[in-house]
């Protein structure tokens, strides 16, 4: 616990803090939309990164935690009247529970093949829940406006999704922070410099990357309750979107791999750059192009992101920046 | 149940098949020789589909003469694509490969949208078809199937029979070894990466033959072929082509059996994902 | 008796690795394993520390049975082991990578206990200097250090040591054959592969000789030496077995 007295941690604090609190001092609609959808891709970001970042396990498929938590937490709003915080509890829970159990055989996978099979699963499940009518099958579900007016009306809903997923955001980005600086963490890293010497070395692999695995579903599934909460419909195809997954990877990639602050930022920074391409006339319908071009551009040139690039620049800093 | 319906569909679902196998050819060759999943395989493919389109159209081109310009330039693209994308982060973990190729599909995907929108095309080929008792085969289709074999036994010939084919095994089974033997493994590598989406484009101009077509056709067969290529075993060629015909099959036969066509990709990505976990070396995998 | 190795054999397809092997090691003695190249020395360690279980017989540490236990439990009992192929955890700086092997070694100490032992066991193999740098920047020598410190951090009882000093100069040679001693003298029990016949000789006080699989000859260094056997299908040369007995004096 000694990861909670560094300056990093009270940095991390004061700024997603700071950030989550702004449009609820200024009261801005559009703002807390727009925060709203970053503090998800924090969340999305680092939970990839603490299985894939600290592992070295792809998880391709992450999102499919994602969606998963997100019907559980639908399904019981809507059939069980359940208030949407239990529900989005039980949502996360039932992630973490797949995860554990699909991270027995899966995790024994090891690097293109365990990234393979991540996307087979998000699309085994995609399908089913398509088939399946208890969640609506291919249409999928929604609220009437009644559901809102156990929170005050869908405005004030708005609001307690809001702080919901800033609440979630914190505890991911603390989370990620504590297993890096734990021992737990230290051997997960041995475990994605080389497996084999880390077990060699005491770690016992499949235990730890289990463990992790289901951690790092906890997260997603509660973002996926709350964002479907927010949006009162829930659909197969948005629920598992495999590109959202993908622009998650990338947003790792692009902050810093394996890093604590790498996926805050590059959550941020991308967010920020898709929608400037998206509203910049001359970029507008080029911004996809733009997006892969950028892409390469860190993959071939900047491999450690920018967080990890700037660690590796000035390793004063390494001691503020996790 | 029906025989003529059974019939039918057994031979649709296998005459699919064969494309489906070509069309993951090329993902398994570039996997099996420098272990990179290619994750602009469904755009290639889309390229394939719209470059057979523009040489119809434009220049009046036979689509089966067409179908070989675009292998040409598929060659010449995959090349350009593995200096310019893969090369720099051969050696680099999957997931730098992964990604470099995935920001390869979003730029394709991106160019693709503002050039052709989203609109579905197609190509206007007619080869009358051929009927024995209940079962119609379309002439297009069966002179795709007809090209799939041969570029089966072609890439296969290439491989064991010829200098380079064999300096291509060579490189996929010990890089280092190959480079001592005195071979450019360099070369080899972008040569491979060539061919594997010059068959992928070639097949994206096939499946025009057959079925209109999107931008973002290609997606779906992307998914298509990782199963294809898991059941076949990842980085082996042939095996593409059976698990291609697996596929074919299974999906030929949902249509008349009594359960919901809703449901095959369950099946399909639940077998995917069963033989990862329990036979990674695929379901006709030597190794 | 701390390691009792019963009838070991091990084959990978048609290829007999080792063939029912058997040898006992004392507790606190150096144990010398040698043998020309593809004799099977790796593959005996990989057997005892549980990389790969063995078709036939039982490996007993300290009385227990850990034929086919998996390696993490195997050096949690207390066998730590180094590696002739030097495995660094390589973006990991130095001192992680000893802290991970007192981590998670026989002691399973916290992280900031494991700290403090990473500290002097560096400070132990030369390496204090270098604690913050990232493993994949050391130099061959350093890597090699590097093994023996995470090793050493695990407190084990029983330390595997492969060919540590293959590719090191004479004084680092010296050096390490100084730090090996110390070990042993700290009640660190050690096997070791090794090349470098008059260190072998030197240093053990038993050697084990295989050839093929198979257990050639075990003995002190004096009997070895002039084993007819060995001295055939080892050292080929007689008069090398004289100057090795000479360096011994």
């Amino acid at each position: 616990m000694s990861a909670l007295r560094t300056p990093f941690f009270w940095g991390l604090l004061v700024l997603l803090g700071g950030v989550g609190l702004l449009p609820i001092l200024n009261g801005s609609d559009s703002m807390r939309e727009d925060i709203f959808l970053v503090l998800m891709l924090v969340i999305l970001a680092s939970s990839i990164n603490i299985i894939m970042g600290y592992t070295g396990y792809v998880s391709f498929g992450h999102i499919v935690f994602f969606g998963l938590g997100g019907y559980v937490a639908f399904y019981l709003m809507l059939n069980h009247q359940v208030h949407f915080v239990p529900a989005a509890v039980v949502g996360g829970i039932v992630s973490s529970l797949i995860a554990f159990l699909l991270g027995i055989p899966v995790l024994r996978l090891r690097g293109a093949y365990f990234a393979l099979a991540t996307i087979g699963i998000n699309e085994v499940v995609r399908s089913f829940v398509t088939n399946f009518d208890p969640f609506g099958g291919a249409t999928g579900m929604f609220f009437n406006y009644e559901v809102y007016n156990g929170y005050g009306g869908s405005k004030n809903a708005l609001w307690y999704a809001y702080y919901a997923i800033l609440v979630v955001a914190l505890l991911c980005a603390v989370s990620s922070l504590l297993i890096k600086k734990s021992r737990f963490g230290l051997g997960l890293l041995a475990i994605r410099e080389d497996q084999d010497a880390a077990q060699v070395l005491g770690i016992d692999p499949a235990r730890s990357k289990v463990l992790v695995y289901t951690i790092s579903a906890f997260f997603p599934g509660l973002a996926g309750a709350i964002f479907f909460f927010k949006n009162g419909i829930i659909e197969p195809g948005p629920a598992f979107d495999l590109l959202r997954s993908i622009e998650a990877l990338v947003m790792v990639m692009l902050g810093g791999y394996g890093t604590v602050a790498g996926p805050i930022v590059g959550a941020a920074v991308y967010e920020q750059l898709r929608a400037f391409l998206i509203t910049n006339s001359t970029f507008s319908s080029f911004h996809l192009f733009v997006a892969g071009f950028l892409l390469l551009l860190i993959v071939l040139f900047v491999t450690a992101g920018l967080v990890g690039w700037l660690r590796q620049r000035a390793p004063r800093l390494r001691r503020y920046l996790e | 149940m029906n025989i003529d319906a059974l019939s039918a569909s057994i031979v649709d679902g296998l005459m699919i098949g064969f494309i489906y196998g070509l069309a993951a050819m090329g993902l398994t060759l570039i996997f099996g020789v420098m272990r990179v999943v290619n994750l602009a395989h469904g755009p290639v493919i889309a390229v394939g589909m719209f470059a057979v389109l523009l040489l119809a159209q434009n220049l009046g081109l036979n689509p089966y003469l067409g179908l070989v310009i675009v292998m040409l330039l598929g060659l010449a693209t995959g090349i350009g694509m593995y200096f310019i994308a893969v090369h720099r982060v051969i050696d680099a973990p999957e997931l730098t490969t992964l990604l470099a190729t995935f920001s390869v599909n979003l730029m394709i995907i991106g160019i693709g949208t503002v050039l052709f929108s989203t609109s579905p095309r197609a190509l206007d080929v007619s080869l009358g078809s051929v009927r024995t008792g209940a079962v119609t085969i379309l002439g297009t289709k069966l002179v795709a199937d007809l090209i799939a074999v041969i570029a089966t036994v072609g890439l296969y010939y290439f491989l064991y029979r010829t200098r380079a084919g064999k300096s291509v095994r060579a490189v996929a089974n010990n890089r280092a070894a190959a480079e001592l033997m005195g071979i450019n493994s360099t070369w080899i590598l972008a040569l491979s990466f060539g061919i594997g989406i010059a068959l992928a484009m070639g097949s994206g101009s096939l499946l025009a033959t057959l079925f209109s077509f999107t931008i973002l056709s290609g997606t779906v067969y992307e998914v298509k072929s990782f199963v294809i290529v898991v059941l076949g075993g990842l980085g082996n060629p042939v095996g593409a082509l059976l698990g291609g015909i697996v596929i074919g099959l299974l999906e030929g036969l949902a249509t008349i059996s009594p359960l919901p066509v809703g449901w095959v990709p369950v099946i399909e990505f639940g077998v995917f994902v069963i033989i990862l976990l329990v036979r990674p070396t695929g379901l006709f995998g030597a190794r | 008796m701390i390691l009792q190795v019963q009838n070991v054999s091990k084959r990978f397809g048609g290829l007999r690795a080792l063939e029912n092997i058997s040898f006992e090691v004392r507790e606190g003695e150096i144990f010398g394993v040698i043998g020309p190249n593809g004799a099977g020395k790796t593959t005996l360690f990989n057997v005892i520390n549980g990389v790969y279980p063995p078709q036939e017989g039982q490996i007993f540490f300290r009385g227990q049975n850990i034929t086919g236990l998996p390696p993490y439990r195997i050096a949690r009992a207390g066998i730590a082991r180094t590696h002739q192929i030097m495995r660094p955890l390589g973006e990991l700086t130095v001192r992680e990578n000893v802290t991970v092997g007192a981590c998670f070694g026989r002691e399973s100490l916290s992280l900031g206990a494991a700290a403090t032992v990473a500290d002097e066991v560096l400070t132990f193999v030369g390496l204090g200097g270098k604690a913050g740098v990232l493993a994949s920047k050391l130099n061959a020598a350093e890597k090699k250090r590097l093994e023996l410190a995470r090793a050493l951090a695990a407190r084990p009882s029983l330390l595997l040591l492969d060919e540590v000093l293959a590719g090191l100069n004479p004084n680092e040679v010296a050096d390490m054959l100084a730090a090996i001693r110390s070990i042993r003298d700290n009640g660190v029990t050690i096997v070791m592969i090794e090349h470098l016949m008059h260190a072998v000789m030197q240093l053990s006080d038993r050697v084990f000789v295989l050839d093929h699989g198979a257990q050639v000859s075990e003995g002190t260094p004096q009997v070895i030496s002039v084993h007819p056997k060995v001295v055939e299908a080892y050292l080929g040369d007689p008069k090398l077995a004289q100057r090795l007995l000479e360096g011994l004096e």
